[in-house]
């Protein structure tokens, strides 16, 4: 022990370990491993396997833990699914004391979980106690007041049922929060399976559970590997599934679930971009850089792990972050003093030197903090790769570890495109202190969540979740909450019934088909065409094929589109993104115009409904029923705004609805005119710029609309319609790495092709039940529900003060 | 502005020497404090100090900064007025905020070494009394305590009876300046002297320069003067570089420490650049408060001006001390700016040289919990000397 003399010559920090005491003697108690927790009760693997979890700052055991295996998952899923009646149909008032009673319990154990966590997963106690077991508590606090006000802030809406939640090791307890508590305020049953490497906080969740007298199989947590995981999400029973983690494991979900009806919320990766312009305060940026890639050893799916310095101050920005590089310090997590404690496990320390060793050989200059680091345990030090250029791999790879890359740019558009040149989109930071380009840029960024000035901000009340290939669905505040409850009429009724009579199925065959000769003088012909960037356009394939009436005879000929016309028109609709960008009352004009034009050429469309087998009443109400829909959505398109919430004091946190861009919409075979109207207005309201796929075999409907789309003023581009085989038109745009959402209202059988295809570039898919739903009755053709699946959360946090 | 390269290409900072526990005994810091006998020798005691050390070759007209804690380093000279460098300065209010904020749930200290970090936030007091009723007796009763601030069996089991500690200064009103340094012969403790109109300094320019000498020729080594916050109000940064380098010139070899009353310039773009201007004008410290105002050091204001303290030692490779005060009572606060100092500026800038605490009341708690440190028992106020 140095003397305090020795001590006024370093003015070292000196050790200040944070007692572990407590928490060692619960591991002792369970010494003989822990069990998972079903239905109440905590119960050992069904084969008795365990697997052992590792303190990773110091290699040594800490417990065993139970094995989860198909028999558990199912278990758990039956103790889930018993419980769900009573939990869903429970009042909101009982549901919020439960969550509140978590709340509560949690802050007295604020102190115990942080440890635990930290011992787990490595993390500094600093951020542990500080960070995540705080935001815990907020989230179950949070969730209490989402379960109280259900009934009158989601009228209208149903619990899902049971909901398989698999969470990462990065934010073992926090990501646990934040897929329980939501699940459980809306009425839902869970079974959770913490990840490999951390399930201890977990285990310690579900003694709180029971302490609190949380009625049995509301939660219930099966601990495990992959193997476990994937038993959980191929589960037939669960209503949905919600991940987060890698995009690669993202991607198998997807296709695993694809056609099964589960819902789904993916929160995968990033490779995030932390933009500093030549006007920030650059020691702020520093300091924002060490709080977005040094912190959790930037094992955070958000980190700012792509830094953009713009080239004058690039210099004096690099020698201000490198200087403090060397302050940082790197070591037992549980010092009170530590900023960077252990990377979660070695086989991930292997995996952040490898791309390392890569980086260098592929020409990039990585500086490293000077700090010495433990002589044991799994430690990295924080890292930087300057003069690298985005076609390298450490450019474009998520190192998942405290290694960030920078780049310099000379213009904001340079900064944005850069920005922007990612497959993923989870976050993005921006530093500068114009106001006027800071929320330019927050716009223009294909990202989920923005800080501007600030970074790894979160707080229960704000969404968050990703563009792109950094998933889908939110987490957090109502726009989370909203992921665990479905309206009434997307539940699939048994029962349902083609709601459009319609002929049997006739194959779809290139002409020439043999018709009946006619009497009397010819008609002219017309063969309606597929519509593409505003221009009706030939097939690429040049074939048409027969539409027939009720009784069989031909009514007319429609373009046999193929891949090359869904490549033609998705090519069209992204150049259309003026669209997006247009004021939404120029949008809602555009929409009263096609109402209008529509309505003057109303006779026509009735004639048409009439062939195709509609009475003159029918046929009436439904082009009616078509043009106040269009009122609707026009109606709508300026007031589909986004909200400020309350979050954090001086901080401006908007939620804006942002258009997807370019979305496929595949039609029904029922309702040909109504579902068409019905999905084209609301994805176009919102900014969207379409590519549909009529009925295959009336989709003479939607080639008529084309004419009014010509004469409303509706930008090229806007609405493109293919006609053709549904089957193959789907499974194009569902392929499309372009298209950024698909809704499938096709037959339920069509469904699982389109989700597994949209694995590709995890685009969004909302598969509707178009081909058993009354389009007809507005509860179910119209309503929010569209405008929100036409839209996607940009979450951007503003911080002021002067 | 300066060519980023420039910046790079700058000499570092002069290296930081092994401290040795023997350079404690403050002796060194006698032969800085200017006295009558300058004007006669023509020649400063600083002077005399940096051809003692031998230390690297400087210019001529630098001096050098005797140093009892660390090496000598050359005194700052100021430099021309450069708006280059600070006029688009940005300063992010909350992240500075934040930072603040989090410095100090990032780091802390324990046991010894919260002891011995205790023990250096004592060194660093400037003991402080600035009131209406300051006395010859009043400030008697402090040069006592700023003797011997630590009871001595305190003292003793720190291990430190050989050299014991001593705060860094004793400052008072010019008309105290005679009294203290009277009550501090041969403490090696140098009075400082708040001067200038203190504390608005808006008196007029003579009156101001005036008062600074006689404070200088009562016998004060450091004066503490205020900046006259209009010119800053009216970014008139000319004039408030202009008073600066005259009041440097009127403090001749003592040292000045530059008050930029934070409290009343409000935004922290004010308090950098104010500070960049004090800096070109030639202060050897910059000083965040008087004490007087509503608001006095912040950990957020003492973050910028210590960024504003590196960014002029990038561009001059001049080392400037740093002062807050008005605000620090605690033991606690002491530590945190201490936490503030080592993680800005490193361990060359946590000496009384660089750094001083401008406090009245924290000593006091200081002592109470560095007495809990040695007998684990808490302490009573009555059982300290009064300061």
């Amino acid at each position: 022990m140095p003397t305090v003399k020795e001590i006024l010559s370093t003015m070292d920090y000196g050790p200040a370990p944070e007692s572990d005491t407590h928490v060692k003697a619960w591991l002792d108690q369970h010494a003989d491993g822990f069990r998972h927790f079903i239905g109440g009760a905590f119960v050992p693997s069904s084969d008795g396997t365990v697997f052992e979890v590792f303190n990773p700052a110091r290699d040594t055991l800490l417990a065993k833990v139970a094995t989860g295996t198909g028999q558990d998952i199912d278990a758990a899923v039956r103790a889930a699914r018993a419980a769900f009646p009573a939990w869903s149909a429970s009042p909101g008032h009982v549901r919020a004391r439960y969550l509140y009673a978590l709340a509560r319990q949690i802050q007295k154990r604020e102190r115990f979980l942080a440890v635990l966590e930290t011992l787990d997963n490595g993390k500094s106690i600093r951020e542990t106690r500080d960070i995540d077991v705080p935001l815990v508590a907020r989230h179950f606090y949070h969730h209490a007041g989402w379960a109280q006000l259900l009934d009158s802030e989601f009228p209208g809406h149903t619990a899902l049922g049971v909901c398989g939640q698999i969470i990462p090791w990065n934010f073992p307890l926090l990501m646990l929060a934040w897929k329980i508590a939501p699940a459980l305020a809306a009425g839902n049953t869970v079974v959770l399976k913490p990840a490999e490497f951390t399930p201890l906080t977990a285990l310690a969740f579900a003694e709180i559970c029971s302490e609190i007298g949380l009625p049995r199989g509301v939660v219930n947590i099966v601990s495990g590997d992959g193997a476990t995981g994937a038993a959980l999400v191929e589960h037939p029973e669960v209503n949905k599934i919600a991940f987060t983690g890698s995009t690669e494991v993202g991607r198998i979900i997807r296709k695993a679930t694809a056609g099964s009806g589960k819902k789904l919320s993916l929160e995968l990766g990033g490779k995030s971009p932390f933009i500093i312009f030549e006007d920030a305060d650059l020691d702020a940026a520093v300091e924002g850089v060490v709080d977005a890639i040094w912190f959790n050893q930037g094992q955070v799916c958000c980190a700012g792990s792509r830094l953009l310095v713009q080239e004058g101050v690039r210099d004096r920005f690099l020698m201000k972050l490198r200087r403090r590089m060397d302050t940082l310090r790197v070591g037992d997590p549980l010092d009170k003093s530590v900023d960077m404690g252990a990377i979660v496990a070695p086989v991930q320390l292997e995996r952040i030197r490898a791309l390392v060793e890569q980086g260098v050989s592929e020409g990039g200059t990585l500086w490293q903090s000077a700090g010495h680091l433990p002589a044991k345990g799994s430690f990295f030090p924080p890292s930087i790769f300057i003069d690298v250029e985005p076609a390298a791999t450490v450019c474009e790879v998520e190192i998942f570890g405290p290694v960030a890359v920078m780049m310099s740019f000379r213009t904001p558009d340079e900064a944005v495109q850069l920005a922007n040149h990612s497959r993923y989109g989870l976050a993005a930071t921006i530093w500068l202190e114009n106001i006027n380009r800071a929320l330019e840029t927050a716009a223009k960024l294909k990202a989920g969540v923005i800080w501007i000035n600030s970074t790894n901000l979160f707080d229960a009340g704000a969404a968050f979740g990703g563009y792109r290939e950094s998933g889908f669905g939110r987490e957090g505040g109502r726009e989370g909450l909203i992921e665990y409850l479905a309206p009434a009429f997307l539940k699939p009724s048994a029962s349902g019934a083609p709601a459009f009579k319609r002929a049997a199925s006739a194959p779809v065959v290139p002409t020439p088909v043999a018709t009946a000769f006619q009497a009397g003088e010819p008609h002219i012909d017309r063969t309606a065409k597929l519509y593409i960037g505003g221009k009706q356009t030939r097939p690429d394939s040049g074939y048409s094929y027969a539409v027939h009436g009720t009784k069989g005879e031909t009514i007319g000929l429609a373009g046999l589109g193929s891949r090359k016309d869904i490549r033609n028109a998705v090519e069209a609709a992204a150049k259309a993104s003026a669209w997006s960008s247009a004021s939404a009352h120029n949008r809602a004009q555009v929409l009263y115009y096609i109402a209008e034009n529509f309505a003057a050429r109303a006779p026509e469309f009735k004639a048409r409904l009439q062939a195709l087998g509609h009475s003159q009443a029918e046929a009436n109400a439904e082009v009616e029923t078509a043009v106040r829909r269009m009122f609707f959505y026009a109606g709508y398109a300026d007031k589909y705004d986004g909200r400020v919430h309350a979050t954090k004091a001086r901080h401006l946190t908007v939620a804006l609805h942002e258009a997807f861009g370019v979305v496929g919409i595949v039609c029904p075979e029922a309702s040909p005119l109504l579902a068409f109207v019905s999905l084209v207005m609301p994805a176009i309201a919102m900014g969207n710029r379409v590519v549909v796929v009529p009925s295959t075999l009336c989709p003479l409907l939607a080639t008529d609309f084309y004419q009014i789309l010509d004469t409303s003023d509706v930008p090229g581009g806007v609405v493109n319609i293919v006609t053709g085989e549904r089957a193959e038109l789907s499974k194009t745009l569902a392929d499309h790495d372009e298209v950024a959402a698909l809704w499938f209202a096709g037959p339920q059988a069509e469904v699982e092709a389109a989700e597994r295809s949209s694995a590709g570039n995890l685009k969004y898919v909302w598969a509707i039940p178009g081909e058993t739903m009354d389009w007809g009755a507005d509860e179910a053709g119209q309503g929010v529900t569209y405008l929100r699946q036409a839209t996607q959360i940009k979450t951007i946090w503003v911080p002021y003060g002067e | 502005m300066t060519s980023q390269t420039q910046i790079l290409q700058k000499e570092p900072a002069p290296p930081i020497t092994a401290l040795t526990a023997a350079s404690h005994n403050g002796t060194l810091r006698i032969m800085i404090k200017p006295s009558k006998s300058k004007s006669k020798s023509g020649k400063s005691a600083a002077d005399a100090a940096a051809s003692v050390q031998a230390a690297p070759p400087i210019s001529s007209a630098l001096s050098l900064v005797a140093n009892p804690h660390g090496s000598a380093f050359p005194r700052a000279t100021g430099c021309k007025l450069n708006l280059d460098w600070f006029e688009s300065i940005q300063v992010n209010a909350t992240a500075a905020e934040t930072r603040a904020a989090t410095l100090t749930t990032r780091r802390t200290v324990k046991k010894e070494y919260q002891a011995a970090w205790l023990v250096r936030a004592l060194q660093c007091v400037d003991l402080t009394t600035l009131a209406g009723d300051d006395t010859p007796g009043r400030v008697h009763r402090l040069a006592a305590k700023a003797r011997r601030p630590l009871r001595e069996d305190i003292v003793a089991a720190l291990g430190l009876a050989e050299t014991p500690p001593k705060v860094g200064a004793v400052c008072v009103y010019p008309t105290m300046v005679g009294p203290a340094v009277r009550a501090l012969q041969g403490s090696g403790i140098p009075v400082a002297s708040v001067a200038t109109g203190f504390p608005t300094g808006l008196t007029p320019l003579p009156q101001r320069l005036a008062e600074i000498k006689y404070a200088v020729d009562m016998g004060a080594g450091e004066i503490d003067i205020v900046i006259n916050r209009a010119h800053v109000f009216s970014q008139d940064w000319s004039a408030l570089y202009d008073e600066t380098c005259a009041m440097r010139e009127a403090c001749g070899a003592a040292h000045m420490k530059a008050i930029l009353a934070t409290g009343d310039l409000k935004t922290l773009r004010n308090v950098y650049k104010a500070s960049m201007v004090a800096m070109m004008g030639g202060a050897d410290f910059i000083k965040t408060s008087t004490g007087k105002e509503d608001v006095n050091a912040t950990l957020p204001v003492s973050l910028i001006m210590l960024r504003a303290l590196r960014d002029f030692g990038d561009y001059t490779g001049q080392m400037i001390g740093f002062k807050p005060a008005g605000g620090l009572r605690t033991a606690k606060d002491a530590l945190n700016w201490l936490i503030l100092m080592k993680e800005e500026l490193g361990l060359r800038w946590m000496q009384p040289d660089l750094f001083r605490i401008g406090a009245s009341t924290m000593l006091s708690d200081i002592e109470r919990q560095l007495e809990h440190y040695v007998t684990g028992r808490y302490a009573a106020t009555t059982h300290h000397a009064l300061a």
